[in-house]
């Protein structure tokens, strides 16, 4: 549906050579008027991506320093204690978060989609730590957490003097400190996903399941949820680049620790990068969260767009 | 799939049993209400309560110093002159921030749909994948450029780098919505001698007010509760909002004042809330539209 400039702009006037000047910009403001942001995404984008590759590969320290050194960079990384305890974090933590957040939003879904009452404000509830900043739930989080003051105290205070709830301290046990916060804050985003799919599904098959007889759970189980998949899917694939990229709330949360029990990639590459002027490192571990996130993405965008162009040309 | 969003459907005559219904709603509504109930009741105590008291007790004195301390007086690092310097630096960040890059995007959105030329999906395509880059990946050269332009630690500096990384976004949303928003009417206006700004603004700026919200909503909740760009591009009075709560919860002098940590993490939750509160319907659609195109 490409759109011509209509023939009236061409059609040559007495001022000939102004007019041409002005058909022309016409004709290339469209391009014009783009440019900006495709220049901005190849230079700040794909040419920075590229300086950062290009970075990994060399000695850098405290800054760039142009000396090639092969995958050096890459080795030091991956021999890093605390490059594993951040992978052994993320599997950890990008698991349980995907999952927790993925059964909790469909539960609520399901749930608010029983023609209740409130439902608006129950909604309400359930999204607004998505307006949040992760500092912000990082650090209210921390509070209720706090093993001396926070929920430990408040069940103390109800008689169960032997109840433990130290994990933020805990280095075994911090990470979950991270996923109850992340799946705190991200559930309701996948709630909402799954209640505008659960509006859009077809009447008429629910219908004939109804009058089959089959039990609300069986209707969910056989007709309604097999139908969700491409919201599974779309889900999945956000949750899991977001568990990637987690940053804010690690550092607001536990600060990476006990020690670096909490370590996550994201928090392995600033602190190379910044208080330890490692560049080459930081940059090894950031190509190396770039290629994950991209290897997620890049699928799902070109299968996304393909969708769209098919939906758009019916 | 927005759309769908309000419109409640009753389901068919079978139904789960009310209690258990309403019991898991309740249930998880008080979970999710729980940590800005416990923020408010701390930021409202003086902090002998709270070393007596529990979490959820309601305060025996109500007190508002904790809040005026996070604002005028509280210790971020080693300067004590509380929160203000720092909202104020958010403040105008985001709002030149989101001014600028959703003013470009709808722009953007309106050549990749009304105006489109060969090439133009890949060139799409390119700008939306750097909606989703981890940042590590652009820190170091960033610091670098920042530095080279003399706008390192600069308010300045962190707009050009939200307006940079927000783009993709704005052009997203507004893509989208053009897309649906009929060719007729552009290719009359173009008949009747329109030309390309002339439409722009005369006929799709007026259709624009929905999707103009939900893109400032969206900038704006993102902008405004950005840290790594924060804590990579700014120091000491430049930083934002959120760098400086971390700073204060992390500023540890004796006696921690949970209450005056509370009362900054809610100061610097106010904005984006009342966002939320006040454009809750657009919220939500700007966060599906994020994730789901076509």
């Amino acid at each position: 549906m490409d759109v011509e400039v209509s023939p009236a702009f061409t059609e040559p006037l007495p001022r000939a050579r102004s007019v041409r000047l002005g058909n022309w910009l016409q004709r290339a403001l469209p391009k014009l008027v783009l440019s900006p942001t495709v220049a901005a995404t190849l230079v700040f984008v794909y040419g920075f991506i590229a300086w950062t590759a290009y970075l990994s590969f060399t000695r850098s320290k405290g800054y760039p320093i142009h000396e090639l050194v092969g995958w050096l960079q890459y080795d030091r990384v991956w021999h890093h204690p605390r490059w594993e305890v951040a992978m052994h974090n993320l599997a950890v933590f990008g698991v349980l978060y995907v999952v927790l957040c993925m059964a909790i939003g469909l539960l609520l879904a399901i749930l608010l989609d029983q023609r209740i009452r409130q439902e608006g404000t129950l909604r309400a509830i359930y999204l607004y730590p998505l307006a949040l900043s992760f500092i912000v739930t990082g650090t209210a989080w921390k509070w209720m957490l706090n093993p001396g003051l926070g929920i430990e105290k408040l069940v103390h205070s109800w008689g169960f003097e032997n109840f433990r709830f130290d994990w933020i301290v805990n280095e075994d046990m911090a990470i979950y400190t991270v996923v109850i916060a992340g799946v705190w804050q991200a559930s309701g985003f996948v709630m909402a996903m799954f209640l505008a799919g659960l509006r859009g599904i077809d009447q008429e098959m629910l219908k004939a399941a109804s009058i089959d007889c089959a039990s609300l759970p069986k209707i969910y189980w056989h007709v309604i949820i097999p139908q969700l998949r491409p919201i599974f899917l779309s889900s999945m694939v956000i949750l899991v680049h977001l568990a990637i990229k987690s940053y804010e709330l690690v550092v607001a949360l536990t600060g990476g620790g006990p020690g670096y029990a909490t370590e996550l990639p994201s928090t392995f590459m600033y602190l190379h990068t910044f208080p330890r002027n490692q560049l080459g490192m930081g940059a090894a571990s950031a190509v190396m969260m770039l290629l994950t996130v991209a290897a997620i993405m890049i699928p799902y965008l070109y299968s996304e767009m393909r969708a769209g162009r098919r939906a758009a040309s019916h | 799939m927005a759309q769908q969003w309000d419109t409640p459907q009753p389901l068919r005559g079978k139904r789960f049993a009310p209690i258990v219904i309403y019991g898991l709603l309740g249930f998880f509504a008080l979970i999710y209400l729980l940590p800005l109930v416990v923020m408010l009741l701390t930021s409202f105590k003086p902090l002998p309560e709270i070393y007596a008291g529990n979490i959820i007790a309601l305060p025996k004195e109500w007190t508002i110093a904790p809040w005026v301390d996070a604002w005028g007086t509280a210790c971020v690092g080693l300067s004590c002159h509380g929160i203000k310097g720092y909202f104020w630096n958010s403040t105008k960040m985001t709002v030149l921030a989101v001014l600028i890059s959703t003013a470009i995007g709808m722009l953007n959105g309106y050549v990749l749909t009304k105006w489109r030329f060969k090439g133009a999906n890949v060139l799409f395509g390119l700008i939306l994948f750097g909606c989703f880059i981890p940042f590590q990946i652009v820190l170091i050269p960033m610091a670098h450029f920042l530095g080279k332009m003399g706008i390192a630690s600069t308010t300045a500096g962190l707009v050009f780098v939200h307006v940079v990384y927000g783009l993709c976004f704005t052009t997203l949303y507004f893509r989208n919505y053009y897309m649906a928003f009929p060719d007729e009417l552009i290719k009359a206006a173009m008949i009747d001698g329109a030309r390309f700004f002339d439409i722009f603004f005369r006929v799709l700026l007026p259709n624009s007010l929905p999707i103009i919200v939900v893109t400032v909503i969206w900038q704006f909740t993102n902008i405004w509760n950005d840290f790594l760009f924060g804590a990579s591009f700014s120091t000491g009075e430049s930083a934002p909002m959120t760098v400086a709560l971390n700073n204060v919860v992390n500023t540890s002098t004796g006696e921690r004042p949970y209450n005056v940590h509370m009362a900054a993490a809610m100061i610097a939750a106010l904005p984006t809330l009342l966002v939320y509160i006040v454009g809750g319907r657009y919220f939500v659609r700007g966060l599906m539209a994020g994730s789901v195109k076509g």
